[in-house]
């Protein structure tokens, strides 16, 4: 069976392989027989291989390397490249994050070939599936030169175990000066959160202008709670300094695909739906019933946040 | 210090955005076309680093003529000159392809440092500034929230999920900006109408030295196999709180089986 690379892509500070790894892993199965690639630094790939065998892969190249740390994207790419040329793949498939998709545009130059990037789906002829303007249009794609480089939309595919072999190959690495460029200095967190992340998370709760203030967003936070979901926030909302920008949903900030989507004191201007229009279940809670978010949703409440938000949290808390 | 601002016009994301089904392409004409909104914030960056180190700041675009537009207002905000390239075979260029032509314009360029949006909000590839670096030899300093220059030293703080990277490069750089980096300015009308005089050059591929072979639909390295609008959802169901609004949301989750 042709042989598919698939990036790995890992939590920091040795926290594991994220499930967008294990989603591409699934997705690769599509066209072929899925190799895990782990770029990193060294020691990194011993705690990540049972995953990735777990998921199918049938080997996992290990290339450990201190500059891969220490450099931004450019070494991947260019371990990555070099991978590639050695073993002729059928096609490569890279997680979508602002790194995966940085990795496979210099990958595609190295090796001259075309990519296609937020797919939610490959098919066993290579066409991808992608979504455009703001969820209102499906496209479906195809790489016409070289070999086909897929980076896989977070939470668009369900990963499904498969046993693989995980025979594991190492790879010598050598970055070439040109790589070393643009230096990583320090990588500071600023929020730690015990929620799960927004473009991982199968329920999404997103607070808006309405909820009006910083401290109100506990509120949000609560319900978000209560439903094992990841908090999210309009542009309006960290515009007014109600929360960091790092959760915006939207056109400038994050784009979401979860199980359920609970908009709440958003309006739903186009640039909010840009970010969540294809979940598969909206819910929106707003005291304007002219709202526009209302025709996006499955399920809406007409009515004051502040009342409809805790005591829908007090029932589903009461359920478990 | 020379900077060079890329920016981009695209579809008005407020307006309807359609795929042309003549060939599969973005329907560009059609639409209302503005100024790539991260652009803005990318101008603004050029123009805080120009005002701090001193030197000159030209815009740079790839687009049919209407892109002029684009450049009018990075003009009206403080960029000093613009280079336009315009041709009829570009149209319908995938992102790499694009790169090339840029990386080829700015061949012809001297800067000591890129700056371009982070994304664009017709194809939200991302991609542009690390093509662009690869292709050019250049640092890629890209998904910066800040933004320092200091003696041939470029820094930034890289976004990241709950903090950022700090990065740095010796200049010449390419850097890319989201949203969160500053708040553009709004052109004065001094600026609108000193725009008007500033210089913009047109270049076409010969100018550029690219072969129309590289670029244009039929050379790309990826199609558009074909494409459909998504399926509106169907009416949902609405219900005004009485007191029991909680109640109901509650119910539709046991329904679907979230809780």
């Amino acid at each position: 069976m042709a042989e598919v690379l698939v990036l790995a892509e890992l939590n920091p500070a040795g926290g594991g392989v994220r499930k967008t790894t294990l989603e591409a892993l699934t997705a690769a199965r599509a066209i072929g027989e899925p190799s895990a690639v782990v770029i990193a630094a060294p020691g990194t790939a011993a705690g990540v291989k049972d995953a990735l065998a777990e998921y199918g892969a049938a080997t996992v190249y290990v290339a450990e390397a201190p500059e891969i740390d220490e450099f931004l994207v450019a070494p991947k790419a260019e371990v990555l490249a070099q991978l590639v040329q050695e073993k002729s793949p059928a096609a490569v498939v890279i997680p979508s994050s602002p790194e995966g998709k940085e990795v496979a545009a210099r990958l595609a130059i190295k090796i001259g070939s075309g990519f296609l990037t937020d797919v939610t789906e490959i098919a066993a002829d290579g066409t991808a599936t992608q979504v455009a303007f703001a969820g209102q249009v499906i496209v479906h794609s195809k790489v016409t030169a070289g070999t086909p480089i897929y980076t896989l939309r977070g939470n668009s595919v369900t990963p499904e175990p498969a046993a693989g072999a995980g025979a594991e190959q190492a790879v010598s690495v050598s970055v070439s000066d040109a790589a070393k460029l643009a230096k990583v200095t320090d990588r500071v967190v600023e929020q730690k959160s015990s929620r799960p992340e927004l473009t991982e998370a199968s329920i999404v709760v997103s607070g808006g202008r309405g909820v009006a203030s910083a401290e109100n967003f506990s509120i949000i936070e609560g319900l978000a709670d209560s439903l094992g979901a990841a908090v999210g926030a309009s542009r309006a909302a960290v515009d007014s300094g109600f929360y960091p920008h790092s959760f915006q949903v939207g056109q400038t900030g994050k784009t979401v695909s979860p199980q359920l989507y609970v908009a709440v004191g958003i309006s739903g201007a186009i640039q909010h739906r840009a970010g969540m229009q294809t979940s598969k279940t909206i819910v929106a809670i707003n005291k304007d019933p002219e709202a526009p978010i209302f025709e996006l949703a499955d399920f809406g409440v007409i009515g004051d946040l502040n009342t409809v938000v805790p005591q829908a949290t007090e029932q589903i808390t009461a359920r478990k | 210090m020379n900077i060079v601002v890329l920016v981009k016009q695209v579809p008005d994301s407020g307006s309807e955005r359609k795929m042309d089904p003549a060939d599969n392409t973005v329907a560009r004409a059609a639409a209302d076309n503005v100024v790539n909104e991260i652009d803005e914030y990318a101008i603004e960056e050029a123009l805080v680093v120009k005002e701090a180190q001193g030197g000159e700041v030209t815009v740079l675009t790839v687009g049919p003529d209407s892109a002029t537009d684009a450049i009018r207002k990075a003009l009206s905000m403080g960029a000093d000159k613009a280079v336009h390239v315009s041709d009829e075979a570009i149209k319908g260029s995938d992102a790499v392809q694009i790169s090339a032509v840029l990386a080829a314009a700015l061949g012809q360029l001297e800067y000591d440092l890129v700056i371009c949006g982070a994304e664009a909000t017709d194809s939200q590839m991302s991609v542009m500034p690390a093509l662009l670096a690869e292709r050019l030899g250049l640092p890629q300093l890209s998904g910066a929230r800040k933004l320092t220059v200091d003696g041939g030293v470029a820094r930034i703080e890289r976004q990241t999920d709950g903090g950022y990277w700090a990065v740095e490069a010796p200049l010449p750089a390419i850097v890319s900006t989201w949203d969160t980096i500053n708040e553009p300015r709004y052109p004065s009308f001094k600026g609108i109408m000193a725009a008007k005089k500033k210089p913009v050059e047109t270049k076409t591929l010969a100018d550029l030295g690219v072969d129309a072979s590289l670029v244009g639909q039929a050379n790309a390295t990826t199609q558009v196999v074909d494409f459909a609008g998504r399926p509106p959802k169907g009416e949902g169901v609405k219900v005004t709180d009485e007191g029991d609004g909680a109640q109901k949301f509650v119910d539709f989750l046991a329904g679907q089986k979230i809780v």
